[in-house]
């Protein structure tokens, strides 16, 4: 007999253990669908409950209240909305927090009132003892009318105790309301709503009319009344906070049988990390002293696994080359695709740290403090505290750090931080910026240990930076959206970060990086490679014309192949393109080659080191084996007889690569994030006349 | 005793959410615990003296000074 499937999902107050029981249940049998295409938002999950009962665990995000103040909140209140309808979920598991356990049962009565078989889910249950907590389980049970399971997720106690309530939950189906909240506000307006559309619950029909938001299985006519009586309703505030008062009073009720706390036993670790942390000057220096050491290990550490990584796809690049006969199938593969996927692999050692550092300081609490301490000098460029996470993650890659702006509540933070985040230099910078500081700067040393080459990278770093906030100053004081902004956030417990979490959260944010930036990279190796060997009829003839035109000039065999190969690749689609932009390029201090690059790059931005190698070794018939780097010192510019790669153009193409939008990834997430292709188009067309702008100005300056 | 609001509080002062002027404090911040009669503490003030740093019943949260000048709250006498 096949084993049936049924859908579980976790809800509860973030820094709850949410998020680790969802990796205790469901280990290495997880996934996200959040990259552009895929449109879902949640973690999903395997598991198995009994012998022969499976389940799909969906892992909603961390929130106070089914009523959504932020976008991540309102993915909550849809899926809960869903939930009789779809058939989805059929049992909710409430994650609480043993401490503060009066608060998150206020998300409980919510869930409860919903009326769909619910398992509460008390954890920490180790810290009760040092907090002086004792919870009587039993009398809880009694009183919500509901499974409960006091477990410890963190140390693997309690988990088939879950197990065992979600199937006993399911099948008894068993889904009272908690909270009657039509007795307590206003039973004669409360009773009319319930005889509008009986078919739901009492409670799903008043946050459609406080929400705002329908079930998508709810008939046209039904809205309609719904959205009727919505308008004739008054004082929807008032009842709203008259409800969450008579939610706590029943709390309270509750609570008086079954918790106790002695406040003596607590100790107060908290408090004094407080101190340190959220001191008006430690507080600073602390967490720029930690920045500087990310930043370090990320160059440190991840140099000698890149290094490595480099070295590999070198190798087997060439091996692959003796193994295949020769062709245009041998180049496509090992000048395009083998390039163009250790493009991409080579950036994971640097993200996984950086996603480490990030996960590690929200696994212990201290991001938090860091909100605190920046939201008000953040608040002066038009952001809020939280989107310092953001711009740190946008370090990594742009495409993560769009998705955790979803968190800030007010719209037009949210919005300023989401289109200055791409001006922070991720990590597909990195190789651009690399192998041209390496052409143009020398490698010197300033005052004898200061690496001239270091610097400039670094210089990059506080530029991304510094473009951001100014960015973020202007669209404060231009763009006129209308927001309310409303701040707050939860200081939570200190506490050492699960590796299991850590883990988890690496590994999530790598693989999505991988798996997209991958699939764009292969997919325009393979074009750039159709576009570079095929052209119209000029394409054709360009091997004729050449060694017609030769046959006057003594050639050696070499030259004359040198000379075909630029021909073709000039009359090619692609050499086509780069020459119809020749024009607007050159006060740029570019050729159609690099303009090539700049093409390609639009999709993004580490294709242009790939970009030019497919170029240069097209161009090259030769077997050599030289770098890329050797062979862009080595082009020339016929013009001037000298490096085509000199100090103006170098500075020039550094200045373009930090400014433009260059990655459809991101262009995609943003539209996708703002439901508008108004955001991407300002940022692609924005970002893009600022480089255009200042690459000229440093190009005429310089030259 | 005397009413006043949370941002006028300075580090380590109590006071209680009035009953009063419940209906003027945002729903989320109610739901997160800053209920009519509950004890407020201040616990410290960020560089610049925003935001405020609170704890309400059991609940240690982060507001801005706009909203605390909102909850109004009773003292004691010093």
């Amino acid at each position: 007999m096949s084993k049936k499937n049924i859908n579980v999902a976790l809800i509860g107050n973030p820094n709850t253990g949410k998020t680790s029981l969802f990796n205790q249940l469901t280990g290495l049998n997880q996934k996200v669908g959040n990259y552009p295409g895929v449109t879902v938002d949640k973690k999903e999950g395997n598991t198995s409950l009994t012998g022969d009962l499976k389940a799909i665990v969906t892992d909603l995000p961390g929130t106070y209240s089914i009523n959504p103040t932020s976008a991540d909140e309102t993915i909550v209140l849809k899926s809960l909305l869903n939930a009789k309808h779809d058939k989805t979920p059929d049992v909710i598991v409430v994650v609480a927090d043993v401490e503060n356990l009066k608060r998150n049962l206020l998300l409980f009565s919510q869930v409860k009132d919903l009326e769909i078989p619910t398992v509460l889910v008390i954890n920490m249950a180790d810290q009760m003892e040092r907090k002086g907590i004792s919870v009587n389980i039993d009398v809880l049970k009694e009183e919500i009318a509901n499974e409960v399971v006091l477990v410890s997720v963190r140390k693997g106690e309690g988990i088939t105790e879950i197990k065992n309530a979600i199937v006993k939950s399911y099948e008894s189906k068993k889904a009272t309301p908690l909270c009657s909240i039509n007795h307590k506000i206003d039973p004669a307006y409360f009773d009319r709503l319930k005889e509008l559309v009986p078919t739901y619950p009492l409670y799903e029909l008043w946050l459609m009319i406080t929400q705002d938001s329908f079930p998508d299985a709810i008939s046209e006519e039904e809205k309609q009344k719904i959205i009727d009586f919505r308008n004739d309703s008054k004082n929807l505030k008032k009842f709203q906070h008259k409800e969450t008062i008579y939610r706590y009073q029943k709390i309270n009720e509750i609570l008086k049988k079954a918790y106790v706390v002695d406040r003596s036993k607590a100790t107060d670790l908290r408090a004094r990390l407080d101190k340190i942390f959220t001191h008006k000057i430690f507080g600073y220096v602390l967490f720029f002293g930690l920045l500087l050491l990310i930043f370090q290990s990320i160059f440190d550490w991840a140099s000698v696994p890149m290094d490595f990584i480099d070295a590999t796809f070198a190798k087997f690049s060439s091996f692959v080359k003796g193994q295949l006969p020769d062709g245009v199938l041998s180049d496509l593969i090992t000048d395009g695709i083998i390039p163009g996927i250790g493009g991409v692999v080579i950036f994971i050692p640097q993200i996984a740290i950086l996603f480490l550092f990030i996960a590690i300081l929200e696994e212990t609490g201290y991001m938090s403090r860091v909100v605190f301490l920046m939201d008000k000098i953040m608040r002066k460029f038009g952001m809020s505290g939280k989107s310092i996470i953001p711009l740190i993650s946008g370090t990594a890659c742009a495409i993560p750090a769009v998705m955790a702006t979803r968190n800030i509540s007010g719209w037009k933070e949210r919005l300023v931080t989401i289109l200055v985040t791409p001006f922070t230099t991720c990590s597909a910078r990195l190789p651009v910026y690399a192998i041209l500081i390496a052409l143009v700067i020398p490698d010197e040393k300033v005052f004898g240990f200061i690496s001239l080459q270091g610097l400039s990278l670094l210089s990059m770093y506080i530029l991304g930076f510094v473009t951001a906030i100014i960015a973020a100053m202007i669209l404060h004081k231009t763009l006129k959206v209308k927001s309310t902004s409303f701040f707050v956030v939860e200081m939570p417990d200190y506490k050492l970060p699960s590796p299991k979490n850590v883990f988890f959260e690496v590994l999530e944010k790598t693989k999505a990086f991988v798996i997209d930036a991958g699939k764009i990279i292969l997919a325009i190796s393979i074009v750039l490679w159709f576009l570079a060997s095929n052209g119209p009829e000029s394409y054709k003839n360009a091997e004729q014309n050449v060694i017609e035109l030769a046959e006057n000039q003594q050639l050696s065999q070499e030259d004359l192949d040198q000379k075909i190969a630029s021909a073709k690749l000039e009359n090619s689609y692609i050499g086509i393109m780069g020459k119809t932009i020749e024009p607007a390029i050159e006060p740029l201090g570019y050729d159609w080659k690099i303009g090539i690059a700049l093409i390609t790059s639009f999709a993004a931005r580490e294709v242009f080191v790939g970009t030019l190698a497919t170029i240069y070794s097209v161009e090259s018939d030769d077997d050599d084996t030289s770098t890329i780097k050797e062979r862009m010192a080595a082009e020339v510019n016929p013009e001037t007889g000298k490096a085509r790669f000199n100090f103006p153009v170098g500075m020039s193409l550094l200045v373009f690569y930090a400014f433009a939008m260059q990655c459809m990834a991101t262009l995609a997430i943003v539209k996708r994030e703002t439901k508008s292709w108004k955001w991407p188009l300002i940022q692609l067309f924005g970002m893009g006349l600022l480089a255009y702008v200042s690459s000229f100005i440093v190009f005429q300056i310089l030259s | 005793m005397f009413l006043t609001t949370i941002a006028s509080l300075h580090i380590g002062e109590l006071g209680y959410i009035s009953e009063e002027s419940f209906h003027e404090i945002p729903l989320k911040l109610l739901e997160m615990g800053c209920l009519p009669g509950a004890e407020v503490e201040l616990i410290q003030i960020a560089p610049l003296n925003d935001p405020l740093y609170i704890c309400v019943n059991g609940s240690h949260l982060a507001i801005r000074k706009e909203t605390a000048s909102k909850i109004q709250i009773i003292k004691a006498n010093e």
